[in-house]
């Protein structure tokens, strides 16, 4: 449709094809958030159809209200970012040819668009690999560092591992049927491989997602990438691994209570996980991107509570979960977005994205500054910014069905509530620490006493993006019951009882943004009679208290890491922490020092040792390919007669 | 929001100051000493609102919010809590989940705006509150599921109400159990021994008082007054959640919360006479042991 065709033509890449390339995303996803937002306003779905001489192939395409719900990131997002992107890519001028990363940027758009609208098993699956290789080469856009090609690696071997999983899930979903178009999926219901094909799902779209323990890719790639990629992947792209689930889980029948639980529970430790290893990291965008994990956690969470709502047939907790699943990913990608923006700014600027040498940017970046705090006010769950809201809907599901269900489901809301405690918390000690550090204070290096703001074709997405949060947040008793048609394609629930339940959601909403609007108005009120109090006053500047230490450097401020220390202690078995001690001896010390480090554990105990050993036994085979052509060719022979007999053994 | 409902918000929030000097004066009769007069703290926030202020060269205009922010939050949350017959002004199901995150949004800004002094104690003091904070709250949280649960109701007006109901069903022992649970958290929350000492003097050894050590006049005022009114509210949901008793007269209901907050203030003193302060490696124990009666109290409540 329109869609692909506009996003095809744009990708075509030019030598110095900046201005070719940001016209074409911008011109592109506008002109794709249109049907989006026609489809979304209407409830109605339109589909295309065509033939593919690939065997199970076809063109099937269409946008229902779950596809279109989900362009709506990936489009204005792409916007968004390719301006800042024409900014940031300035400074990288002269370097291969300029039209490389548009090419690649604007591909995983079109990539995107097309994952979301891909009505066939095959063409899903084709859209998705583009879509691994075009982030992938954004990932290693800088591929002069070492730490990019590694990130990109890993990128590429769970991407595959992932998509694996998928063609299985297709092929298993397809059933005897002919195609893969899913209208064609297993009409007689999946019967006793339900089960299977729920895993399948869920490791095939959970790597791509970030569930713990499959997120091991995602704190390499996305700091590697350029900041607009980042947002990019981590405000759209894990989102498809979610689309997927939503996606396909009512093709597999109702859901068994084990279904819900084992996303509860992947949920709860992908948020945990997810926050403190965030807490744990130096680097400002691998703070971001173990939030991400800790975020697409909370989303499950919520699909899970949503799922348990289906099994206990309680229509409020599916309403409450899905609903909140659905915000959370609106939510996300704004607040995510405009961070890893505002967290490029700061590394641009400032030329580091270590904790420990940034400080004092928010003199130095007020806009940037502003626009980071909103994002950390917001992504902390807190109000009244947006990210309160998703967060509220999934409490008030935890909520009720601890109130009003019976134990198993109340079980299930009791984790919810527990969990999303801790981890909210724990966010606020995040951003806290990762807005306070970087923005707030003395600088702590030089570099950081120098930087400026940042052009303002860098600024622009970020206010528009801190402005989204403002909406998102005081828009949302309109937002939710406007997703009704979404939910109605996600749950499957009777349209007269979804409508009751999202307009009760909604008068929830009414009150809840009164009061947080009231929070806002009281924090202006009280602003303006302190300036009144203060009219006609003393008001002098001084220092810093510090204990009557006038020599003060600025290195003294307190440091990241000992800002998360009291926290990551508590959890310190599980995270690993790696402490290099060296005390001060004798009377009159010379050296000491204190360094810690904490690596992801998943990777260092799990993956790694797995690679290493697969590597290991899978060398044994390395004699069978030896590089003479001959001995290829008598492999061919020998496999060409071993089928021939089978053949011949079998028709006999 | 009906008259009565108003009335008791701005009641609620001048008489709050009035509850720290409850408490002090308790300690002090525990002390053997006269302690100060009961509105000792309305005499400090004159004090502080007459005078000018002075601001580090370091600061930013997030240090100015933090000081608003508490208040603000307290006073937003205020209009959530139903107070002995009084209506919420606003009542909703989930509404104490947004009372709680009003709180921990003040909190996060008090955070931030000790962290913008860049100075080694305050931001010792953050890191402190952030963590001990991140333990409370989901004691707090699983506290009020357990009486959701037991209630069946979602929100703050609906608990209240259900609650003398339940406790006639024999649910005392929940709500036992999650009182022991509240007010350890009222405890840590409001920097209270045995989690921290209000009048120590020592900045390391500080969490709260350590944040707002940069903070003067009308600002340190504005922090005293956001305290007392957080105070107020966490002692107020206890006092719901264990006082039900509606006789439907409002003055003897009146006097039943009056006499509820009154009792629990003392409780808080007799509890910061009667200890000594915790080690700050035990804290963390402390909370997860409210954890325990939460998680028990909630067990208890799904039988």
């Amino acid at each position: 449709m329109l869609v692909l065709s506009g996003l095809a033509a744009w990708g075509v890449p030019r030598r110095a094809a900046a201005w070719v390339g940001v016209t074409g995303a911008i011109v592109g996803s506008l002109v794709g958030l249109i049907p989006a937002i026609h489809v979304l306003a209407d409830g109605t779905t339109v589909a295309a159809q065509a033939p593919w001489n690939l065997p199970l192939a076809s063109f099937a395409i269409a946008i229902d209200p779950l596809s279109a719900f989900f362009l709506l990131p990936v489009f204005s997002l792409s916007a968004l970012t390719a301006v800042y992107g024409f900014g940031y890519l300035k400074h990288h001028r002269g370097r291969g040819r300029a039209g490389t990363p548009w090419l690649w940027s604007n591909l995983l758009t079109a990539s995107m668009a097309a994952v979301l609208v891909a009505r066939n098993g095959i063409l899903f699956l084709v859209a998705w690999e583009v879509m691994t290789v075009a982030s992938y080469f954004l990932v290693t856009f800088e591929h002069e560092r070492k730490q990019a090609r590694e990130a990109g690696r890993i990128y590429l071997v769970a991407a595959h591992i992932g998509t694996a999983f998928l063609l299985v899930f297709f092929l298993k979903l397809a059933g005897p049927a002919d195609t893969l178009d899913f209208n064609r999926f297993l009409q007689g219901g999946p019967g006793g491989i339900a089960g299977t094909l729920f895993f399948l799902m869920l490791v095939g779209f959970g790597v791509k997602a970030g569930f713990v323990p499959l997120h091991v890719w995602l704190p390499e790639a996305h700091p590697a990438a350029p900041p607009h990629v980042s947002a990019l992947l981590s405000g759209a792209m894990l989102k498809m691994g979610i689309y997927g689930i939503l996606r396909f889980l009512p093709y597999l029948g109702a859901p068994p209570s084990l279904w819900g639980w084992t996303l509860l529970g992947v949920g709860l430790g992908s948020a945990l996980t997810g926050v403190l290893y965030s807490l744990a990291q130096r680097d400002l965008k691998r703070v971001l991107a173990y939030s991400s994990v800790e975020n697409v956690g909370i989303i499950a969470v919520s699909l899970g509570l949503g799922l348990l709502g289906l099994t206990y047939d309680s229509p409020p907790i599916v309403v409450l979960g899905f609903g909140a699943a659905l915000l959370h990913v609106l939510n996300h990608a704004a607040f995510k977005g405009l961070l890893f923006l505002g967290a490029g700014a700061a590394v641009q600027s400032a030329h580091t994205g270590d904790l420990e040498y940034l400080g004092g940017l928010l003199k130095r970046l007020p806009s940037t500054g502003w626009a980071f705090l909103l994002g950390a006010v917001a992504i902390a769950g807190l109000p009244p910014l947006n990210g309160f809201v998703s967060e509220f809907l999934l409490y008030l599901g935890a909520f009720r069905a601890v109130a009003n269900l019976t134990p198993p489901a109340a079980l299930a809301g009791a984790c919810t509530i527990g969990g999303l405690g801790l981890v909210g918390g724990l966010a606020a000690a995040t951003f806290a620490r990762g807005f306070g550090i970087a923005f707030l204070g003395e600088p702590r290096t030089q570099a950081a006493h120098r930087a400026h703001d940042v052009a303002p074709s860098l600024r622009l997405p970020m206010l528009v993006l801190a402005t989204a949060c403002f909406v998102l947040a005081f828009a949302s008793l309109w937002i939710v019951p406007a997703l009704r048609p979404v939910l109605a394609v996600a749950t499957g629930i009777p349209s007269a009882i979804l409508a009751a339940e999202v307009a009760s959601v909604g008068t929830t909403l009414i009150s809840l943004t009164e009061v947080t609007a009231g929070f806002l108005l009281l924090l202006l009120a009280l602003a303006g009679l302190r300036k009144l109090l203060l009219v006609r006053r003393a008001v002098a500047t001084s220092i810093t208290w510090d204990c009557g230490y006038a020599a003060a450097s600025p290195r003294g401020g307190y440091t990241a890491s000992s800002f998360a220390q009291p926290a990551l202690q508590l959890f310190a078995p599980m995270l690993g922490t790696r402490v290099t001690n060296l005390d001060p001896l004798g009377p009159f010390p010379t050296e000491a020092s204190l360094a810690t480090a904490t690596p992801d554990s998943f990777r260092e105990r799990v993956f790694g040792p797995l690679g290493r050993e697969l590597a290991r036994q899978l060398a044994r085979f390395r004699h069978i390919q030896e590089g003479r052509v001959q001995i290829y060719v008598l492999y061919i022979a020998v496999t060409l007669v071993a089928l021939l007999l089978y053949e011949f053994a079998r028709v006999r | 929001m009906s008259v009565s409902a108003g009335l008791t918000l701005v009641l609620s929030a001048v008489v709050s100051p009035l509850y720290l000097g409850v408490i002090q004066r308790t300690k002090s009769f525990f002390a053997g000493r006269a302690g100060p007069p009961i509105a000792q703290t309305y005499f400090d926030l004159f004090k502080l609102l007459r005078k000018g202020a002075v601001y580090s060269g370091t600061t930013t205009w997030v240090f100015r919010l933090g000081p608003i922010a508490g208040p603000a939050a307290g006073l937003a949350a205020l209009s959530l809590l139903p107070q002995g017959p009084a209506a919420a002004p606003w009542s909703f199901p989930g509404d104490f989940l947004v009372l709680i995150y009003l709180l921990a949004a003040a909190r996060f800004f008090t955070l931030i705006s000790a962290l913008d002094t860049g100075s080694s104690f305050e931001g010792m003091g953050a890191s402190r509150e952030a963590a001990f904070s991140a333990l409370a709250e989901p004691v707090l949280l699983l506290s009020i599921a357990a009486a959701a649960r037991s209630t069946g109701q979602t929100s703050l007006s609906g608990i209240f109400a259900g609650a003398g109901a339940a406790l006639s069903r024999g649910a005392a022992p929940v709500f036992l159990l999650l009182a022991v649970a509240l007010v350890i958290v009222l405890l840590a929350e409001n920097s209270r021994i045995p989690v921290d000492d209000p009048s120590t003097h020592l900045e390391l050894t500080m969490i709260h008082e350590v944040m707002v050590l940069d903070h003067s006049g009308p600002d340190l005022a504005l922090i005293l007054w956001g305290g007392s009114l957080k105070l107020w509210i966490l002692g107020a949901l206890i006092v719901g959640l264990l006082l039900p008793i509606r006789t439907g007269h409002p003055w003897i209901d009146w006097l039943v919360f009056a006499g509820g907050m009154f009792v629990l203030a003392l409780v808080i003193g007799v509890i910061e006479s009667s200890i000594a302060r915790l080690r700050m490696n035990r804290v963390p124990q402390f909370l997860v042991g409210g954890g325990a009666f939460a998680v028990v109290a909630l067990a208890l409540a799904m039988r």
